[in-house]
Formats: C-alpha cells, structure tokens, sequence
C-alpha cells in the first residue's frame, strides 16, 4: 500500500498536457467540458490511475522488455546487463537454422496443432450439446446438472491433473473401463506411451513404417511422416483432461446464449409443424451464433497456452510428444538458461494465437 | 387424432428418457473422478496398485493423510495461499471498482483512451507475459518474496471491466442525491456507490479467490528457488512423484493434496454458485 500515494499524484501533471493531443471518436467527454473536466477530471485520474499503473507496469511493460529480450542472449541467471545483443538469431534458431531448437519447436508446434484440432471440436459441441439438455424446459434437477458439469473447471489445474495421472495409471480406471469394453485386458501405460494416434491407426491397417515420400522430406527438421503422426497416445490423455475441465465453462456460455434467445420463434416454428432437429439447425443454432463465436475464440486462445497440465502430467515426454511452445518457453527460460529464445518462443506463440483467432474470425464472417 | 397425439407423447416421453439417460451418463463422467480421488485417500497403496475403481477404500487407511498433513510442507503451503489469496483479492477490490467506477461515472480526458487500453490487455495471453514478468521482478528485486507474487495478480482486466459493466447498469439518483447533500466524491463512493455494488463486489471476491487461489504459472516463476514462500498448486506439483513411468507414483498422497487443494474453491463454488455463472456471463460480453 505504501505505492499509493506516489501512484495517486503521479498522473496528475499529465492532465493539463492532454488537450493538445487528438482524440478521435470520442463525443461524450467533448460535451462537457470546463467544469466536469476539471475536477471529475482530476478525480477521475486519481481514481484508475492505481489500477492503470499496475497495468502498465505488470503487463505493457514486461511486454516490450520481453521483446527486447527476444532480440538478446541472456541466462536469465545473470544480471541482464550482461546479457548481448544477437539480432534475430533467437527468431532464427527456432524458424530457419537445423539443429536440436528447431526440431523441438517444430514438434511443439506439431503437438499443439494437433491439441488444438483435437480439444476445440470436441469441447464446443460437447459444451453446447449439454447445454441443450440442461436447457430442456420440464427437466428436473437442472441446477444439479449444471453443477456437476461445471464444477471441473473452477477447479486447480494441478490438482485436477493429478487426478487424471491417477485415473490414467496402468492399474486406473480407463483401462479397467476398456477392459471391461475390449476383448482382452488393456494394460496401456498411456502417459508413457509416445507412438501418435494416426501412426498407431495405420499399423493396424498394416503400414508400420513411413513411405518413402513422407520420409524424404521434412519441414523445420521434422519428417513429413513425424508431422502426420497425429498426437501421441500421452497427448491424448492430456487432450481428454482439457475437454473434460474446460466443456463446463463454455456449456455455461452456450446456457446464456440458450436463454437470450425468444421462445415466441421457436414455438411458432413448431406450430408451423417444422420438427425439433430442423428447428435447432434453422433456427436456434443461427442465433447461437455470437457464443459460438465466443467459445471458439475462447477455445482457441486456451489451447494455444497449454501448460499446467503438460508440467503436472508427463513434464513433456514421452520422447518429447507433449512439447507445447508454452511449455518450451518454460523449459528454454528457466531449465536451460536461454531467456532470450524463451521470449522469442513466446512472441512466436503470440503470433500464431493471433493469426488462428483472426482466421476464425474470417471464417465465422464470411458465412454471413 | 387420438392416435397420433397418443403417439407423439411416446416419442415426447422416450425422447426425454433418452435426456436424462445422457445427462446422467455425463454426470457420472464428470463427477466419479472425484469421487474415486476422495474414496482413494483413505486406500492403501497396495490396495490402489492392485485396483483403483472402487468409490470406498477395502481397508481404510490415514496414512496418506498423515503424510501430507504431518510429513510434508502442506500445511505451510496452505497458509501461503491463504496470504496470498486474500493479499491480492482485497488489492484487485479496491483498484478494480475504483478504476471500474471511474470509467464507469466520471468524465474526464484519455478515459475513452484508457478503456481501449484495457479492453487490449484483456486479450493478452498470460503466457507472453512468463519471461517479461520474470525479468522485471527480478529487476525489481521482488524475486522469491510475497509482494512479488501478490502485485502482479493484484491487476486484473477482467475485474475492472465487470465493474465498469455494474456501475454502469446503477441508477445514478442516489449519487447525485449525496451529491446535493454536500458529500464530495470520495464519501459518495465510499458510502453510497460501494454498499450498492455488493454483487459485483462477490462476483469480483470469488472470481478473485478462484484464480489465485489455483494459480500456478506465476508462483512458478516467482518462488520457484524459495520453498518456504510455495503455494499450493506448486507444492502439490512436487508431492508424490516418485520417477517417470507412473508405477512409483504414491497415488493416494497425490489425491490427497489434490482433494484438499480443491476443497476451499468447492465450498465457496457450492455456496456461491450463481455468482460464478454471472462472473461467466459477464464476462463473456468481452469476446
């Protein structure tokens, strides 16, 4: 608390300076000048200024030091005086040059694209498939529902992920439920198991190893083989823990965006004798369409940041198939001593989140 | 036209069989895994190594209990995130509806400006901010402390903008009625404008305790070579791990500090509840 009172007068000699500068598309504050301005004004400064400090020094500022950082070798043990200026070579390290950093981001990459494929699908239908039935209008024990499936997600993550070690052990309950399903007994060390989904698949159609195509050539030191092995079964496990943490908040969001919606509509469309599939996909599936928006958004963002779970579960093996850049930035930053590679890896991830959303978006417009 | 209103209140009540029947099975998926965690505490490890899909323990044992309650540092763990949590929920209180009423009410220049800004730190990906939060505390000197963990979760974006949402939606009679009876701005808000926003201060409390209390990037980074400053999630991350490969893993300790990790949010989500699904509503506006 002893920042108060620095905080409070610090932006103050600022606002005499602010009329010179331009500000477009804003009329209310130009309605009232003179008075309202003056000490509203100064008030109104006093009163963000604390919260607008921690913001830009806890969140604008680490993000122009970290693109700095980016641009430097630094250990990240020693003071950051000492760190050198080395151009692009972070940037360059990752994206262009062959060696054991390329590699490794390529996989990352490899295994959050398939992450991000495999979670977002499945937890957006999943979330607005139960929020349809808990939505139903005679259902009883609603709130209990909604409870149970959103509980999950208030969740630690840690904590949530343990389980998951637990319910995923050799002796657990997935492989006693598959036992139980499947011929035989299945006694898969899932977390350990680094063969991906889709090369697993082709060796029961009998393709054990790559043709010579996909072997020959490869992308960022990665065979083109090694990039269409789908997510590893250890992935998996991981994949099913963020579907099963993350489908509650979003079913929550699909229930508002249920409940926005008139029921005047709906209802004559069922007068009208149009049935109950034709009124979801005409009717209320359109008007769904901000959440999903939302969700999507919100998906995306999520799955692109996977850490916690990573760190908790397999700590990135096996064999390296749980590598994801957020991850990476933990691994470069703080076990290996190469901040700058860390932050370049975080910048790189911060692209990519942005070029995903932005591509949705597209996407989700052009369907108008 | 018996028939056919016979006939569609079969299809009308097997389709609602089939409802429930779905719903159930979710609800079993969603919450047998705590159910077995819990039941799990009091297993042995011999007895989990041998099966793990029973809800109660055969032979019930304290031992992992006793382990992390008496053998381990949880309970220290527990108190700093008690700190923690409550250091930073008042902090995010007072700067998120002060910062939130005054975009909210007061007119003043650069607020257009200063909400913008806001709205784009909302959508920065925590994990950006891993490496440059690292450096600048350690610039500041603030490494392995309290304050340096407390500070940065003390901002919250979120938290302004649902504030700034619920300033908005109150009627403004009553401020302008302290107004006229001489109160300055500071009584107004303190007095008037605050005991308003007693749901948006819960909202705001329990979104507040949920994500500090489960925060684990951050004291990861802050307190990674001071164990006697761990929280939970990241002590919890070192208990029970015996090696790769998950056969030495000690799966009843493991639980047991999971479950007791998750209780205090439990609680606070059972009691709470409608307040958690507003914080969600609310602040799924943004997108």
């Amino acid at each position: 608390m002893s920042t108060e009172t620095s905080t409070a007068s610090a932006p103050a000699p600022q606002t005499p300076a602010r009329p010179r500068i331009p500000r477009p598309g804003r009329g209310s504050g130009r309605r009232r000048r003179g008075r309202a301005t003056g000490r509203q004004g100064l008030a109104g400064w006093l009163f963000v200024s604390p919260a607008l400090l921690g913001l830009g020094v806890f969140l604008v500022l680490p993000i122009l030091l970290a693109l700095w950082v980016s641009f430097r070798d630094w250990s990240g043990l020693a003071p950051l005086e000492t760190s050198r200026p080395v151009g692009f070579d972070n940037y360059r390290d990752l994206l262009v040059d062959s060696g054991v950093v390329q590699t490794d981001f390529a996989k990352s990459l490899r295994n959050n694209l398939y992450y991000v494929l495999g979670v977002v699908p499945v937890q957006t239908f999943l979330a607005l498939f139960l929020a349809v039935l808990v939505n139903q209008k005679l259902l009883k024990g609603r709130t209990f529902f909604r409870t149970a499936f959103y509980f999950p997600s208030v969740t630690s993550s840690i904590a949530v992920a343990f389980i998951f070690v637990f319910l995923f052990s050799p002796t657990g309950l997935v492989n006693a439920l598959l036992s139980a399903l499947l011929p035989g007994t299945v006694s898969l060390v899932w977390l350990d198991e680094p063969t991906g989904v889709i090369h697993l698949l082709l060796r029961l159609v009998g393709v054990d190893s790559p043709p010579a195509l996909l072997a020959e050539h490869d992308l960022m030191g990665l065979s083109w083989w090694e990039w269409l092995s789908g997510p590893s079964v250890a992935l998996s496990s991981i994949m099913m823990l963020a579907t099963w943490t993350t489908t509650g908040t979003f079913m929550l969001m699909f229930l508002a965006g249920l409940q926005g919606i008139s029921e005047e509509i709906d209802e004559a469309a069922a007068i009208d004798g149009v049935g109950p599939r034709q009124r979801f996909l005409r009717i209320t599936l359109p008007m769904l369409k901000p959440t999903l928006f939302l969700v999507l958004t919100l998906g995306l963002i999520g799955t692109w940041q996977v850490f916690d779970q990573v760190y908790a579960m397999t700590e990135g093996g096996p064999q390296k198939t749980t590598f994801t850049p957020a991850y990476l930035v933990y691994r470069e930053g703080f076990h290996n001593a190469a901040m700058g590679r860390a932050a370049a890896i975080a910048f790189i991830l911060f692209v990519v989140i942005m070029a995903f959303t932005g591509l949705q978006r597209l996407l989700l417009r052009k369907e108008d | 036209m018996a028939m056919s209103d016979a006939s569609s209140l079969r299809v009308r009540s097997a389709r609602r069989f089939v409802g429930y029947l779905l719903l159930g099975l979710a609800a079993v998926a969603f919450v047998y895994p705590f159910a077995l965690s819990v039941a799990s505490t009091f297993k042995s490890r011999a007895e989990v190594a041998a099966s793990s899909i029973l809800p109660w323990p055969e032979e019930a044992t304290l031992r992992a209990w006793e382990l992390v309650f008496l053998r381990s540092e949880f309970p220290t763990w527990m108190v700093n995130s008690t700190i923690v949590t409550v250091a930073a929920t008042l902090l995010r209180l007072i700067l998120d509806t002060m910062a939130g009423y005054s975009l909210a009410r007061l007119r003043w220049r650069g607020q257009g400006l200063v909400f913008a800004g806001v709205l784009a730190v909302l959508s920065v990906p925590p994990i950006v901010l891993t490496v440059p939060r690292f450096l600048l505390l350690k610039e500041l000197g603030l490494l392995n402390s309290y304050t340096g963990l407390v500070l940065p979760l003390a901002v919250d974006a979120v938290g302004i903008f649902i504030a700034k949402q619920f300033f908005e939606s109150l009627p403004r009679e009553l401020e302008e009625a302290a107004r006229i009876d001489g109160a300055n701005l500071w009584q107004t808000y303190w007095h008037v404008v605050l005991p308003l926003a007693r749901p948006a201060l819960i909202t705001l409390t329990i979104l507040s305790f949920q994500g500090t209390w489960n925060e684990f990037l951050l004291p990861l980074i802050v307190m990674r070579a001071s164990p006697e400053h761990w929280t939970l999630p990241l002590g919890l991350s070192t208990l029970g791990r015996g090696g790769a490969g998950g056969q030495t893993f000690d799966y009843p300790v493991m639980l047991t500090a999971s479950i007791v990790t998750i209780i205090p949010v439990a609680i606070v989500f059972i009691v709470f509840q409608r307040f958690f699904v507003r914080g969600v509503a609310t602040s799924g506006i943004k997108g």
